[in-house]
């Protein structure tokens, strides 16, 4: 396969074949209609070839379509740019070892679901001891005093928290992003920590299944971690992000 | 069905366990009543509505007790007098108050005995008017009939009301069994519950009454065209349970959500608070004929699922003994659990067999509520359709009652309308080609599966026994559900326990627990 290519499309079985597969709904009985309004979507989409493969009447004015087409643009790989969480990754032993080098103290993280969030699977991943798929949490580092504070905490109560207990890095996590309710969130922490003075002085970041390192450092954050996300992950961000800060 | 050989005895010593330990939490707390079991007692008295700022007027009255330090008596006897002094409804009481005209602190001075007997006249005619939603579905579903187990159980969230009856209908009609609305995210720590019909919620809709009632409503009339009964599920926690109880047993709900540590553990609630109040919400639900759902699946989400499986167990046995005190029929007792183990695990659906096995053989009569996985769902909607099929075989195998359906979507957004459909077609087709599978197979005696499930329930009746001798406070404290560790004296809703006078009075008390048939023990 040729690995300098800059013009790629979607690969089905055939390079360049540009197949593509889409499953949606549409507010319309099934009928001759409404399999040809699906088809002809398709090739609104771009699509040639569009076949659909499968339909089904799912009732009360709903029916439902598995399409198939091809693609015959394609995206030019050199002109993309990615924001992405620049660090170099290190294992749990190395960033407890990095800490004891370059800090003469413990660090100390706090983690949240904040505001109206009640979901704590991903914060849970990254804090608690056991951590996610076999890597460890940050309750397990050595170098590293982490509190989980759970589900639903309010930005004040944050605050308050981080301040008591001189927090070195805040890790936010927002899991519903259900009519953005999460950049309402997360914007009003950074307001409060910004008017609290505390903004410099502490890394903030966020993580979720829906969040990327973009979003994050649009609304004014440190790191955004998304999907796959693992706890020597963050802590690798935080230590190095600090060093590089000099904050002692 | 398949079967497994457990030690007997050793259920009887764990369930003994948790008998004394559920005990031992009602003597603790029966010197106090909530804010919130006052305002579920003004509901059942008839009070609803809000004032100009939208303020319930059960909270309204509950603060003008509260502020003038006389919560403690209760409110059944002060809004009574009210009413036979101004010969005003309660609800009349309850605006004059609000409005600042009438003053029912000053009014305790009454006579006792015609109060109490008032109290228990207006109170059994309120118990008559569930009794009568209670005879009312059961009618319906005489009629029309229900589904077969396990029962497909999905779930609405648009946030809007309206929008989630559209979706329910089209679920009812691709067959679904139960609907369950699912809240708003954060309804859980509000101290009141909001009125209306709402349009406006996030990861789910606002529960009212009003809610409740429109759902109703448009279930009952898919019901007839579907022919089947359609359940309606909602949440019965959080810092409003017992007044949720209340609106649910007025609205016919048949299901909510209920769990004895949920709130505690999960939304740091307070332990008090929390014992109280589901006392009070089951007690209402036992009266409604409403089957609860406990939420021990929630732990194996937080939890590592394998390791933590007793846990489930253990909290199984608790839930089981609290609901039996409030009156609940075994029946009646929706038992959580989930098939949350990681599936790169060698073996894991051989223990998720295990696990779903032992919960309905433990609990033969309560119908279990079974969860579909979450946790490992990955965005990955392909391998997640073939996780949420290994869930509708283990379900389908071991005779589980109420099935939550997985969805191919979990951990990227609330279903689609093409996910719910999806979901139904699989579990549907699970179900009816290994419909009689259970029934042919036997568990190799001595296998592995065997002694896993010994494990687990040994596992859980040494944790039982352990709970039995430091308290389930105690318990808590040091974390041993889901790792997560609450203290007694904090979490929400604290300051909203009131210490009971002596002359505290509930009527609703004596006149539930008396009519579910279970009793008073």
């Amino acid at each position: 396969m040729e690995t300098s290519k800059v013009k790629v499309r979607p690969y089905g079985d055939t390079m360049d074949d540009g197949a593509v597969q889409l499953s949606f709904t549409l507010p319309l009985e099934l009928d001759e209609l409404s399999f040809e309004a699906a088809r002809t979507l398709g090739e609104q989409m771009g699509l040639t070839d569009v076949g659909v493969a499968y339909s089904r009447n799912m009732g009360q004015g709903f029916s439902f379509f598995v399409v198939y087409g091809k693609y015959t643009g394609s995206v030019d790989i050199s002109k993309i740019t990615v924001t992405k969480v620049e660090c170099k990754k290190m294992k749990k032993e190395e960033v407890d070892q990095f800490i004891s080098e370059e800090f003469a103290r413990k660090l100390t993280f706090l983690g949240a679901c904040i505001e109206s969030d009640a979901h704590t699977v991903g914060i849970d991943a990254i804090m608690n001891m056991k951590g996610y798929n076999g890597h460890k949490g940050l309750e397990s580092y050595h170098e590293i005093n982490a509190y989980n504070l759970g589900a639903q905490v309010s930005s004040e109560e944050l605050v308050a928290k981080a301040i008591e207990l001189k927090a070195d890095a805040l890790l936010v996590s927002q899991i519903v992003t259900q009519k953005n309710v999460h950049l309402a969130n997360l914007t009003r922490l950074v307001d409060i920590l910004e008017a609290e003075g505390l903004r410099e002085k502490i890394i903030l970041v966020m993580g979720g299944p829906r969040i990327t390192h973009e979003l994050a450092k649009e609304l004014g954050y440190d790191a955004g971690f998304g999907p796959n996300t693992y706890a020597e992950d963050v802590a690798s961000f935080i230590v190095q992000e600090m060093k590089r800060r000099e904050m002692k | 069905m398949a079967h497994l050989n457990i030690d007997k005895k050793l259920v009887e010593v764990a369930r003994e366990s948790a008998r004394i330990i559920a005990r031992q939490v009602k003597q603790e707390v029966s010197g106090f009543t909530t804010t919130t079991v006052e305002r579920a007692t003004l509901r059942l008295f008839g009070i609803d509505g809000v004032n100009a700022e939208g303020i319930p007027l059960a909270n309204i009255i509950v603060e003008h007790l509260a502020e003038r330090g006389i919560l403690g008596k209760g409110v059944t006897y002060p809004l009574l007098h009210a009413m036979d002094q101004y010969k005003m409804t309660a609800q009349q009481v309850a605006e004059s108050v609000s409005q600042g005209l009438l003053d029912i602190s000053a009014t305790t001075g009454g006579d006792k005995t015609r109060l109490k007997e008032l109290a228990m006249l207006l109170g059994g005619e309120a118990c008559q008017k569930i009794r009568a939603k209670r005879e009312e579905r059961e009618s319906m579903i005489s009629r029309l009939g229900r589904g077969q187990a396990p029962y497909l159980y999905l779930i609405v969230a648009t946030g809007n009301i309206y929008e989630d009856i559209e979706q329910a209908i089209v679920a009812a009609r691709q067959g679904a069994d139960i609907i369950a609305v699912i809240r708003t995210t954060g309804q859980s720590l509000l101290d009141y519950v909001p009125y209306g019909a709402t349009t406006v919620g996030f990861g789910g809709t606002y529960a009212t009454q009003e809610n409740f009632r429109l759902m109703r409503q448009a279930l009952d009339q898919v019901g007839e065209e579907v022919g089947k009964y359609i359940h309606l599920t909602n949440y019965c926690s959080g810092l409003c349970m017992p007044e949720i109880a209340v609106m649910g047993a007025m609205e016919r709900l048949d299901m909510m959500l209920n769990d004895s540590m949920y709130g505690i553990i999960f939304r740091d609630i307070n332990m008090g608070r929390t014992f109280i109040d589901q006392f009070f919400s089951r007690m209402v639900n036992a009266y409604a004929g409403i089957i609860i759902n406990t939420g021990e699946d929630n732990y194996l989400t937080t939890a590592d699922a394998y390791d933590k499986a007793y846990t489930v167990l253990a909290s199984q046995f608790i839930n089981e003994q609290f609901a039996l005190l409030s009156g609940l029929k075994e029946e009646q007792i929706g038992l959580g659990h989930a098939f949350e183990i990681n599936p790169d695990m060698e073996d894991g659906f051989l223990w998720e067999l295990t696990h779903a096995q032992l919960v309905r053989q433990v609990f033969p009569n309560s119908p279990i509520k079974y969860m579909p996985p979450t946790k490992y769902m990955t965005g990955n909607i392909f391998k997640g359709q073939t996780q949420n099929a290994l869930f509708n075989v283990a379900s389908v195998l071991t005779g589980q009652t109420i099935h939550l359906l997985g969805m191919l979507t979990e951990a990227i957004h609330t279903p689609f309308l093409q996910d719910r459909f999806l979901s139904v077609e699989n579990a549907q087709y699970v179900f009816n080609t290994m419909k009689h599978l259970g029934e042919e197979i036997e568990f190799k005696a001595n296998g592995r599966i065997h002694s896993r499930a010994n494990q687990v329930l040994i596992e859980a009746a040494e944790m039982l026994k352990e709970i039995e001798a430091m308290g389930l406070m105690g318990a808590i404290k040091q974390g041993m559900f889901a790792d997560i560790s609450r203290k007694p004296e904090g979490g929400k809703g604290f300051a909203e326990v009131i210490a009971k006078d002596e002359d505290y009075f509930n009527p609703f008390i004596g006149l539930m627990l008396g009519g579910t048939g279970n009793g008073n023990k």
